[in-house]
């Protein structure tokens, strides 16, 4: 059984600041080896937008906090190659890891209610994230700096802001606050991780284009985790998407939008309802549950939710697909199907339903 | 103001027929005291603010808008959770705002609530064999055939395995917990659902099966649903008329075509515009609302979305608009409505 | 802030009052009575009623009660049996027992109450929260395990029992300690701690164990916050983050249970107390119940319950200082 990703097929991008070459990430629990990311590749340049999508459960999440080296080594067996600006933090110490967050790669999280401190004053907790990479700077010096960056992220009367709580925030300007906090020291990879998901609609639009804005301004790579497939035809370059800890299905934005070709994307395309095209028709869901990853399915983790498992024998069941070339350059796949069949089902079945019409 | 609307919502429903309603909602209204100040100095709340709609039989209500529009709260209200400050909610013909005890318990029976989190709304001590027959079994009803047959058949019926009638909440996963919430919500056979942001706690893959399986219960059953969602792609999957709230007021009212395709209000089509499009890649050429919503203690004066609206002019401020019907065949609340489709 | 003050400063004050009233009631509703107590089995009824006029039981219950009341504000003059006592304000009555005012009863005792709890809470507070602090960060270790299973031990002992070992151990068998005694802290510091180690000790670790187990869940809880993944995410160290971010987080809600605790406490420690033969108001408080020492009663159920309710108010004026979500009002 091949287990890994073969480096070929997903290729990467010796220029780019980040390179994670076959990253897998174990936890050993009690009731056994959870897979929570078997293997994956991917790649991203300063200035560019990589969009990682899966469900819960996909090994999204995971992959970022393995990226800023947060997981705790005792409980987590890390191994492959997380490059950042040319230094592998796989085994990296804790002190020189330190280093490196929140200065070469800053994260923004879900929920910025819960992710800030409720009993600190925003202005100090960006002043907070200066100060630890700046040993030399003044309290005041912090604290100008953390009044320029919420002006900087568009928050009005930064100055009177930075001395208010949390909890004295809406939701899109703690947000904002967020940002701030995670730009502050011009960090060449932000992670953001699920950003907009507990914002509404018209602040999500508004907190997309600032970020867009700033990776203008600080040429930033930027991954955006998200479960929101439109969030990600907004903003990304190139999309991973990611099932059961495992790469389904990488390429352009384009690519992945207009011309997938794993059924797994496919199921995602066709099952979120549109704002356009023929509303009365059914969307086409994805049956059954994402599996547990501490007892995967042999063989294509996603084979039992696939309607087309079982095409090409019996490798479903007992082969993981590697990922390979789809047909365009940069554009791969990880499925046992041909790509005249995958061609073919695309056009039949897919085509007309959700966001895929 | 009431009757215009009353009218203007009949023209709003032209793809219905024109039969008795089978919800009426008139000035519903809902403040909540607070206190605020040194001295507690009393104010409220305004969190809905004389919201006028109908729901004809077998007809599917939606209503959007952002966190703090007073949607959830309006449908507390629908469902007697929630005690209106003002306002007349007819259902079926009769005067339900202040129904009490047995009338209310029989109330109960017809109209029905689904929850946004479905592992908040079953009890995890209770099988789910219980918890569907609950309904049935507060209200004393035996089914022909006997309540576990009924049961078994309303789990099959929302695509759930009867022979879990035995397993409890935890066995199962979110989509099928939301299933579990809607077959119990079916037992009483109720006229209307109330459901409120009933897959925004699913992940997309298990939102599109629950989807589904309410279209399909609406046509079987002929249930008339009030759908609470800010999920505006969602709605309109699964919504024929669709009300747009906006800081407690009902800015537009109108079918699917007329909200998605035509709206007249702005801010309809600031939310249309800010909703991420799968179709379109880059985020280019939205409409862009500047800061946030108001607070709904002190809302502003005229027409509440002024503040935001890149349309406003010096009689927005001045004086509130009432909901008038727009060429479009929407009924919408602006002093300028926008006309033409979206792009 | 200061709405919120006056409005619970009102609610404290009935709450005084109710429970005065309570006491009072459930005094006179008990089938017994001082005089038989002070005046023995075999005696007459003439006799009794002698000393029930003379401890001023023989008038209506209101009247007594508005004496009471009266004496606490504005003093009052007691006849007993002939001998007229002035009795200035704040009077509480006079010891049926001793014959001594309630008040010298109170300033007697009060202090030993005050020195045994205010020792022990240092114990428990040090200990309990450190050990509890530490073993959260050291989840799963040995230390975790130890520091635990220990603090399982303690708690589910009594303070007679671990209180009487370590009577026999430390002080009776090895005279490592010295006997339990009260000596004021103005008069010998240093006799005053060495009389109190003994109480201090035994109340502090049953206590540490409580506030061990408590404070572990806390910081455990805390530490898989959104906030404290936020601060390493910052490049934080494990130190700062725990210490500035975490810990402070989790002890508030310690904090204000150790509050309450104290004001529970400080209405006496009846069992320590009665261990280790020291004066404190719980004994007091013991003693006059058996004696149905009515004025005795009443000040110190009074004082027990003004303690608890006033730490109530400081701890939730103390929650709004710490927490900045919380609003007073």
């Amino acid at each position: 059984m091949t287990t890994s990703t073969s480096p070929a097929a997903a290729a990467v991008d010796p220029e780019a600041y980040l390179q994670v070459r076959d990253l897998k990430v174990q936890f050993p629990t009690e009731d056994g080896l959870v897979r929570a990311v078997d293997g994956v590749t991917f790649s991203v340049r300063r200035g560019q937008t990589l969009g990682i999508v899966g469900e819960s459960g996909s090994g999204k999440s995971v992959t970022s906090m393995s990226i800023l080296g947060l997981h705790n080594p005792a409980r987590t067996k890390i191994t492959g190659e997380i490059s950042i600006g040319g230094k592998n933090i796989v085994g990296m110490k804790e002190q020189q890891l330190q280093r490196l967050r929140g200065k070469d790669v800053a994260m923004i999280f879900q929920d910025p209610l819960s992710a800030l401190h409720p009993y600190y004053k925003v202005g100090a907790q960006i002043a907070e994230a200066y100060k630890v990479h700046h040993p030399s700077a003044s309290k005041k010096e912090a604290t100008t700096r953390a009044v320029d960056m919420l002006d900087r992220v568009g928050i009005p009367q930064p100055q009177r802001r930075a001395n208010q709580y949390p909890h004295e925030f809406s939701g899109g300007m703690r947000q904002r606050a967020m940002i701030a906090m995670a730009l502050v020291n011009d960090p060449a990879l932000v992670i953001a991780d699920e950003p907009t998901t507990a914002l509404d609609v018209t602040v999500q639009a508004q907190i997309l284009e600032l970020l867009e804005d700033l990776q203008r301004e600080f040429q930033s790579a930027i991954i955006m985790i998200t479960h929101d497939l439109g969030v990600v035809s907004q903003v990304a370059d190139d999309v991973l998407v990611m099932y059961a800890g495992r790469p389904v299905e990488t390429g352009s934005v384009e690519q992945i939008m207009k011309r997938p070709q794993h059924p797994y994307t496919w199921g995602l395309l066709a099952s979120v309802p549109s704002l356009h095209g023929d509303a009365t028709v059914d969307l086409v869901p994805i049956k059954g549950n994402p599996p547990s990853l501490i007892n995967l399915p042999t063989g294509c983790s996603f084979n039992p939710r696939c309607r087309y498992a079982g095409q090409n024998g019996n490798r479903s069941f007992s082969e993981v697909p590697e990922l390979r070339p789809a047909g365009e350059p940069g554009h791969n796949v990880a499925c046992h199907m041909s790509f005249e069949t995958r061609q073919r089902l695309y056009a039949e079945d897919i085509a007309h339903a959700g966001v895929a019409q | 103001m009431t009757d215009l609307a009353g009218t203007a919502a009949g023209t709003a429903t032209t793809t219905t027929p024109a039969r008795e309603p089978l919800l009426k909602v008139e000035g519903l209204t809902k403040h909540f005291p607070v206190r605020s100040g040194l001295w507690g100095k009393g104010s409220v709340v305004r969190a809905v603010e004389n919201v006028n709609f109908e729901v004809h039989p077998g007809e599917t209500l939606g209503l959007v808008g952002e966190s703090g529009c007073g949607k959830t709260t309006t449908g507390r209200m629908l469902v007697r959770l929630l005690e209106p400050t003002a306002g007349k909610i007819t259902f079926d013909g009769e005067d339900i705002t202040h129904t009490k005890g047995a009338r209310l318990r029989k109330l109960r029976q017809d109209i029905q609530i689904i929850f946004q989190d479905p592992y908040a709304s079953l009890n995890p001590r209770h099988t789910v064999g219980r918890i569907v027959a609950m309904p049935l079994q507060v209200n004393g009803i035996t089914p022909p055939g006997g309540v576990k047959r009924r049961v078994q058949e309303l789990l099959e019926t929302v695509g759930l395995n009867p022979e879990h009638y035995n397993r409890y909440p935890h066995e199962f996963s979110g989509g099928q917990r939301q299933r579990i919430g809607i077959a119990r919500a079916l037992a009483l056979k109720p006229k209307l659902i109330v459901a409120d942001e009933p897959v925004s706690a699913l992940d997309v893959s298990i939102q599109a099966q629950v989807v589904n399986l309410l279209r399909q219960l609406q046509r079987d059953l002929g249930l008339s649903f009030v759908f609470i969602a800010h999920d505006l792609a969602v709605v309109r999957h699964f919504c024929e008329r669709i009300a747009v709230m906006y800081l407690g007021r009902m800015v537009e009212v109108g079918t699917r075509q007329q909200i998605y395709e035509n709206p007249a209000h702005p801010y309809t089509r600031a939310l249309l515009s800010a909703v991420p499009d799968v179709t379109k890649l880059g985020g280019h050429g939205r409409i862009k609302l500047e800061g946030d919503v108001p607070s709904p203690i002190d809302p502003p004066s005229g027409c509440v979305f002024h503040t935001r609206c890149w349309k406003a002019q010096e009689k927005c401020s001045a004086e509130a608009p009432v909901l008038l019907p727009n060429p479009n065949g929407s009924i919408s609340a602006c002093h300028f409505p926008e006309t033409g489709e979206v792009v | 802030m200061l709405r919120f003050l006056i409005k619970r400063l009102l609610l404290a004050s009935t709450t005084l009052v109710a429970i005065s009233i309570v006491t009072f009631l459930l005094f006179f509703a008990v089938p017994s009575s001082p005089a038989w107590v002070m005046c023995g089995r075999n005696c007459s009824p003439e006799r009794i009623a002698q000393v029930e006029q003379s401890l001023g039981l023989d008038q209506p219950i209101t009247k007594q009660y508005t004496d009471f009341v009266k004496g606490i504000f504005v003093g009052r003059t007691i006849n007993d049996a002939g001998t007229i006592r002035e009795c200035d304000a704040p009077c509480l009555g006079y010891s049926f027992r001793s014959k001594e005012p309630v008040t010298d009863t109170i300033e007697r005792s009060l202090p030993v109450t005050v020195s045994i709890v205010a020792g022990a809470m240092v114990v428990f507070l040090t200990v309990g929260i450190g050990l509890g602090m530490l073993a959260a960060l050291k989840k799963g270790t040995v230390f975790d395990r130890v520091a635990i299973g220990a603090s399982v031990g303690f708690a589910s002992t009594q303070t007679y029992t671990l209180g009487g070992v370590l009577l026999l151990l430390l002080v009776y068998s090895t005279g490592l300690l010295p006997n339990p005694h009260y000596t004021p802290i103005t008069q010998d510091p240093l006799d005053w701690a060495g009389g109190m180690l003994l109480p201090w000790i035994t109340l502090g670790l049953i206590n540490s164990a409580l506030y061990a187990r408590l404070s572990r869940a806390q910081m455990i809880e805390t530490l898989q916050e959104d906030f404290v993944r936020t601060a390493r995410a910052k490049g934080l160290s494990a130190r700062v983050v725990n210490r500035r971010h975490a810990l402070r987080a989790a002890i508030t809600p310690i904090i204000t249970i150790a509050g309450v605790d104290l004001g529970a406490y400080l209405g006496g420690v009846v069992i320590t107390e009665s261990v280790f033969s020291l004066n404190g108001i719980g004994r007091e408080a013991a003693q006059a119940v058996q004696d149905l020492n009515l004025p005795l009663v009443m000040a110190t159920v009074l004082l027990a319950a003004f303690f608890i309710v006033a730490m109530n108010i400081i701890v939730d004026m103390l929650y709004a200082v710490i927490d900045p979500r919380v609003r007073l009002g």
